[in-house]
């Protein structure tokens, strides 16, 4: 990925380099190509040994021979690199959010005579956050069914379906916090709070960010078409967001709901 | 996969969705729905012994995890997906580690610490 046709396309791009080199080195078990089921893929182009790829570093010309459990050097797929490299990623920035559990975890009954969660958190609020970011983790799935289908109407209508619902949650949290702020229980009231804005505030952050991707990902299928590069950005920001999905039920579980029970 | 027999040693990306379509969507969400309706329910309800509802809060958030990772992710256990496995594996060993290691660590801090009272006669 990193040594790929178009190697400069920003951060995310450099992310996706560094996890997919790790996920080389990582990927031992030999694999056979498969077709990509979005776009013309590479191993297409390159199928009977063209001169570009003399060494069938994409994929091999022999490809529907079996192949051995040792001894066979083929390189697995850009898809599988790519998806098993980001992976790798979202372990990563789950160990990170794993810290910041750890801290609130630690500092949840630090309340420093202020406010606990039992005087601050509205469940129905909650409930209402969790709802948007579950439906949108469907859509999200949906659009990415819709890629595979290339039906524009149902990618496009997916994708903006998943934006409302994520600005959505982001802005019931905003508002959440300002009402808390402005009750006098910011993230300088006490330890607890402190570890409860930067908890629930880094993954808000995350969800942010996954709608600015999502913006770029619809902008790019609609400038450069349902092409197999594309199909793999698109797939890795929907593991992105489903695994946002996730690190909320720890979230809504962890802080909200055994807040409440005081 | 109609010729299964002949990749058994294929990788597989997570979220790769091969021969899967909107049903396995379907499936887990009605299912998260669930678990998520069953945890709010839960934390309310007065008809369980109260000390017991953490417990159950745990087990339904791990079920809904999991739910996501398999319905969602398509993480699963085929030996197509041994690498993610795999590196899951290993996230989950570090966060339990990381998390179960801090509370740990700082419970047994918070006893062997002087309380505060003597920490500022001590000062005096």
């Amino acid at each position: 990925m990193s040594a790929g046709p178009k190697p400069s396309r920003g951060l995310f791009a450099a992310v996706l380099g560094a996890s997919a080199a790790t996920a080389a080195i990582f990927a031992l078990s030999p694999a056979r190509p498969r077709a990509i089921p979005v776009g013309r893929s590479g191993q297409e182009r390159n199928r009977g040994g063209s001169p570009e790829d003399r060494n069938h570093l994409g994929h091999p010309a022999q490809a529907r021979q079996p192949n051995t459990e040792h001894g066979d050097r083929t390189t697995p797929s850009k898809r599988i690199i790519a998806g098993y490299g980001f992976w790798i990623f979202l372990l990563s920035d789950i160990i990170m959010f794993a810290a910041f559990f750890a801290a609130y975890a630690v500092l949840s009954d630090r309340t420093a005579g202020g406010p606990s969660g039992k005087d601050l958190f509205d469940l129905g609020n909650t409930g209402i956050e969790t709802g948007c970011l579950l439906l949108s983790s469907f859509t999200c799935g949906l659009a990415s069914l819709g890629l595979r289908a290339k039906n524009a109407r149902w990618f496009y209508g997916a994708m903006a379906a998943t934006f409302v619902l994520g600005a959505a949650f982001i802005g019931l949290e905003l508002r959440e916090f300002w009402s808390m702020i402005a009750a006098g229980a910011g993230p300088d009231r006490s330890a607890f709070l402190s570890a409860f804005f930067a908890l629930v505030g880094l993954h808000g952050i995350h969800v942010t960010a996954g709608l600015l991707w999502l913006l770029t990902m619809v902008a790019q299928v609609w400038a450069k078409g349902y092409r197999a590069d594309i199909s793999r950005r698109v797939m890795c920001f929907t593991l992105f967001w489903h695994a946002l999905d996730i690190v909320w039920v720890a979230l809504f579980t962890v802080v909200y709901l055994m807040g409440v029970q005081g | 996969m109609s010729d299964a027999s002949e990749r058994h040693d294929t990788d597989t990306a997570p979220g790769d969705r091969d021969g899967e379509g909107i049903g396995t969507y379907v499936a887990g969400f009605a299912l998260a729905v669930l678990l998520t309706a069953v945890s709010f329910l839960v934390t309310r309800t007065t008809l369980v012994w109260q000390p017991s509802i953490p417990v159950a809060l745990f087990v339904l958030a791990i079920a809904q995890m999991g739910v996501h990772l398999v319905f969602f992710l398509h993480i699963n256990t085929g030996p197509d997906g041994a690498n993610n496995i795999l590196a899951l594996a290993f996230g989950v060993l570090i966060v339990f580690l990381l998390i179960g290691g801090s509370l740990w660590i700082m419970s047994h801090l918070n006893q062997n610490m002087p309380s505060m009272e003597r920490v500022m006669q001590m000062q005096r």
